[in-house]
């Protein structure tokens, strides 16, 4: 029934980035963590690290979450040097204890990227991603605005590829996992999906390149075509999207003076 | 003070219309002169902060996520309804409203709900426009399906991840407007109070989460858009964040809580495994389409769930309610559950699960099929329990998902204080005793694209503003009683965290204020909750400071309003010694054991009007009258 072993408690060591604010320096601290059931998921056995910290006294290791199901995208840990942790197509938060050993060393680190300056701790300011969005990423239809909803068809086949591209959770794994810490994963999927919708295309060409500007202002790095985005991305985010990005904004600035 | 609902008058399919011809306008040069505080991004506050900036009034808008995109409303499944009519199978404006009346229980106002089926249908307009990638069939049109509870396919859907296409189309209009400056967004931002001054809402006070600031803002009007309190319960299929602070501010600041007993408790959730258990997960009751929910005949009958033959499988659903099968509504589903584990025959390690099971739908449609519809879900399932679903059955056992009760609004939206709007989940809503599934995204965007942005605009040209700024002594005497209350949790030095404190809570309130409800139950929960109380004052444990980024401290502060709600939440289920919808009592049921409801004497909304520390809060009623739905009783038989 089980794909796995029946497994017991484990111990683990835990090295963990600990950093008070933005603006002091940062240092890893060890931790044993006695008692980790299989059936934990990776938050939870942080969150029982914490309750033991706090009940001593110390500042809790502070790390972001929310829905804790994988669609928010607010969670994301660097775990062994692995944006998101070992187990593919998975957020943090959906990532089980039961992916370690008895024994285990694991290293948490928070996203690395200049563009993702550190809060505290494990937690990152991801507002650059917001403003990408904000820079062009939606179609300019106020409320009220719109016809009715069967007078546009879309082909099925452009509709699923768009919700795939729709997929992203703007967890910001692929910056984290990108060795130029590029935003070109995230930020294509958002010009994919709309370039591939009639809604999208009267805003077209601006939006490649005022969403592909925004992007390098914010100090996000080149995409060299590394492919360790995908790799990391838990929602499977293909780097086909990168490429219709990349025609998308040569055309439109091509195109427009 | 008496409860006016405001409903206009007319014809009910008129009201809404003859409603917005007599408002007051504001015009366009002057609605840059106002501010709107809008607080939450959800789909109700993303909606009405985009749709309010697009007006042209000032908006600043508030949220507690590293991003608006990140509310709450992200995480919803399923679907969104509306009365489209698109699969031709009879549905129509009519049908949608009188569906939500009945799944409500007739515990809900007719004409917000006929508002609501009659705005639905806009709602999917502007999403499609938006270019939200709803699934479509292949002639590129619309797909639709039924949801529980349903007879006609009226719920558009994104695979199974509605409520994040949703939220972020919402949020791709909210972007524009923060891009056009007229919205000013605040991330990591949690509302502590209400200011009030002359009676009416004129600001906030808020708590920069990360470097612990208190700060207040000022405005001409405030809307709550801050979800549901499920987590009251502690263990919920609500983000871990989800809170009712805000409302409950609001409360202790004048706003009347309505049936806070009003709770849904969601059928098909994976069973808990744990005490490290932090929330619960939903798998999407969309599932019920085509799983089928079983339980072994026996007692304790422990055999693998693929060895047990079919003659031994009780598909308690189907037999009970035949006309229903799978799809009978949460409450009914939620209950049926419960009562097969009691008698013994739950699944699992714990007993407190039951299956559903899709063998039979990957033999009817084939496993590609089935994937095409259900992947993203079984693969989550797979992901938490490591079982394939495709192979065993799913356990699912109920959970606390929705709170149908919330801050009191009259027709519009608008609270007992003037000038304080509530809206989405936050508000006691339209969903009367219960929720139908695919209702709360609908009922959280026509607040905020089509109802609100009305309402609060004729509350802002039929009154005048003093010039009101944050140095008045109401918001100062406001950010001292704050920043007061944060330094005494910090301060208490005791040795229970406010985790061990929540999940003690959410026990109480699971056995005595949960599926089923009875008069000793209700009254040692009245007993139980502020001794509770007295010792989160006297044993919480916080750590670090209140100048940075502190999430126990949070949590402490939200635990501090739950330990106050859940009392009240008991008053009012022992209140109501009726069944309806999601609230059971036990006193009051068939001789079958089906929910009584007892029309004569709980025909009214129960609206609580907070007395002060420790006082026993008020009871006021909004009677309830049905002329288009005649009060039956509910029957899925
Ligand atoms: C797992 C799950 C699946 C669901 N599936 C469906 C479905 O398929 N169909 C359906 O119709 N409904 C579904 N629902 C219900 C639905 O998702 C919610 O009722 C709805 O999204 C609530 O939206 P909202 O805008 O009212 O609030 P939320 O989305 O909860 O947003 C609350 C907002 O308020 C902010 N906030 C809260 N408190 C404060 C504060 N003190 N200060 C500042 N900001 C604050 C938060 O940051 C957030 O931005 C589901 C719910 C769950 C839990
Ligand atoms: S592309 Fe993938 S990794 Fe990057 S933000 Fe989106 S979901 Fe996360
Ligand atoms: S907490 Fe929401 S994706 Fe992990």
């Amino acid at each position: 029934m089980s794909n796995h072993a029946e497994q017991s408690d484990m111990r683990l060591h835990l090295k963990i980035w600990r950093q008070p604010d933005a603006d002091s320096p940062g240092k890893f601290v060890s931790f044993e963590k006695e008692k980790v059931s299989p059936d934990m998921s990776f938050l939870e056995m942080l969150d029982e690290l914490n309750e033991g910290l706090i009940k001593a006294g110390e500042d809790p290791v502070a790390f972001d979450s929310d829905c804790r199901e994988g669609i928010c995208g607010m969670c994301g840990l660097v775990i062994n040097g692995q944006a998101h942790g070992p187990r593919r197509s998975t957020t943090t938060c959906q990532l089980h204890m039961r992916e370690f050993k008895d024994g285990d060393t694991i290293t948490i680190e928070p996203w690395r990227a200049k563009a993702f300056p550190v809060i505290k701790d494990l937690v990152v300011d991801r507002s650059a991603f917001d403003r990408i969005i904000q820079a062009g990423g939606y179609i300019s239809v106020n409320t009220g605005n719109a016809q009715d909803a069967n007078a546009i068809p879309i082909p099925k086949r452009n509709a699923d590829e768009a919700m795939d591209a729709a997929s992203c959770i703007g967890c910001g794994a692929c910056v984290a996992a990108c060795p130029n810490a590029s935003a070109t994963l995230f930020t294509s999927a958002k010009i994919s999906q709309f370039a591939l919708l009639p809604q999208g295309q009267v805003e077209r060409k601006e939006r490649a390149i005022q969403m592909v500007s925004q992007m390098d202002f914010e100090g996000f790095g080149d995409c060299s075509n590394y492919g360790e985005c995908e790799a990391a991305c838990p929602k499977d985010i293909s780097i086909s999207h990168i490429a219709r990005m990349k025609r998308e904004y040569v055309k439109a600035a091509l195109t427009t003076a | 003070m008496t409860l006016d609902a405001k409903i206009p008058e007319g014809p009910i399919q008129e009201k809404w219309d003859n409603h917005r011809f007599h408002m007051k306008l504001v015009n366009p040069a002057n609605k840059r002169k106002h501010t709107i505080i809008v607080v939450g991004t959800g789909l109700a506050g993303a909606s009405v902060a985009a749709s309010l900036g697009e007006l042209g009034y000032n908006v600043k808008n508030f949220c507690i996520q590293d991003s608006p995109r990140r509310a709450h409303s992200i995480a919803a499944q399923g679907g969104i309804n509306a009365a489209k009519n698109y699969p031709n199978d009879g549905d129509s404006i009519w049908r949608l409203f009188y569906d939500t009346v009945k799944g409500g229980d007739y515990r809900s106002r007719e004409a917000n709900v006929y508002r609501l089926a009659q705005v639905s249908n806009d709602i999917i307009d502007q999403c499609v426009a938006q270019g939200i990638p709803f699934a479509r069939d292949y002639g590129g049109l619309l797909a639709n399906r039924s949801f529980g509870g349903a007879q006609v396919s009226r719920t558009f859907y994104a695979r199974g991840q509605t409520g994040q296409q949703l939220l972020l189309g919402a949020y791709s209009a909210l972007s524009r407007q923060i891009k056009a400056k007229k919205v000013e967004m605040f991330n990591r931002h949690e509302m502590l109070d209400l200011v009030v001054i002359d009676g009416k809402a004129r600001g906030i006070v808020t708590r920069n989460l990360i470097n612990g600031k208190i700060e207040s803002h000022a405005a001409d009007a405030v809307l709550l858009a801050t979800g549901g309190y499920g987590n009251v319960y502690y263990l919920s299929t609500n983000a871990v964040n989800s809170n009712a602070t805000a409302v409950w501010r609001a409360h202790k600041r004048g706003a009347y809580f309505a049936n806070p007993c009003f709770v849904q408790i969601h059928p098909t959730c994976i069973p808990v495994t744990g005490d490290h258990q932090s929330k619960l997960t939903l798998m999407s009751e969309s599932l019920r389409n085509d799983g089928r929910v079983w339980v072994p005949k026996a007692k304790g009958d422990k055999r693998h769930p693929n060895e047990i033959p079919e003659a031994e499988r009780d598909y308690y659903l189907e037999r009970r309610y035949p006309a229903f099968g799978n799809l009978v509504p949460r409450d009914i589903a939620s209950r049926a559950a419960k009562q097969v584990c009691d008698e013994g025959r739950g699944v699992g390690k714990t007993g407190l699960a039951v299956y559903l099971d899709f063998a039979d739908a990957i033999q009817r449609l084939g496993r590609k099929a089935v994937e095409e519809k259900y992947g993203n879900l079984f693969d989550m399932y797979e992901r938490i329990t490591d079982e394939n679903p495709y192979e065993v059955p799913m356990r699912i056992f109920p959970a606390i998902h929705y709170t149908m009760g919330g801050l009191w609004v009259d027709y519009n939206l608008q609270s007992t204080i003037p000038g304080l709007f509530v809206l989405g989940e936050a508000n006691f809503s339209d969903h009367g005793a219960n929720r139908l599934g695919a209702s709360a995204l609908m009922q959280g965007l026509a607040d905020g694209y089509y109802v609100a942005p009305y309402t609060v605009g004729n509350y802002i040209g039929s009154n005048k503003f003093e010039p009101v700024t944050t140095d008045h002594p109401a918001f100062k005497e406001s950010e001292k009683t704050v920043a007061e209350s944060i330094q005494k949790l910090l301060s208490i030095n005791g040795k229970k965290t406010a985790h061990e404190l929540n999940r003690e809570l959410g026990l109480i309130l699971w056995e005595y204020v949960g599926m089923g409800r009875n008069e000793t139950g209700l009254k040692k929960a009245l007993e139980e909750i502020p001794k509770l109380r007295q010792e989160f004052w006297e044993n919480l444990k916080v750590a670090g400071s209140g100048e940075t980024l502190n999430q126990n401290l949070e949590e402490a502060g939200r635990l501090a309003d739950y330990l106050e709600l859940a009392e009240l939440m008991a008053r009012d289920a022992l209140n109501r010694n009726e069944s309806c919808g999601g609230h059971f009592r036990e006193e009051s049921a068939t001789p079958e054991g089906e929910a009584r409801r007892n029309d004569e004497e709980y025909t009214y909304v129960a609206a609580w009007e907070y007395k002060g520390k420790d006082q026993v809060q008020a009871l006021h009623k909004e009677h309830l009258t049905f002329e288009h739905v005649p009060l039956t009783q509910r029957s899925y038989k």
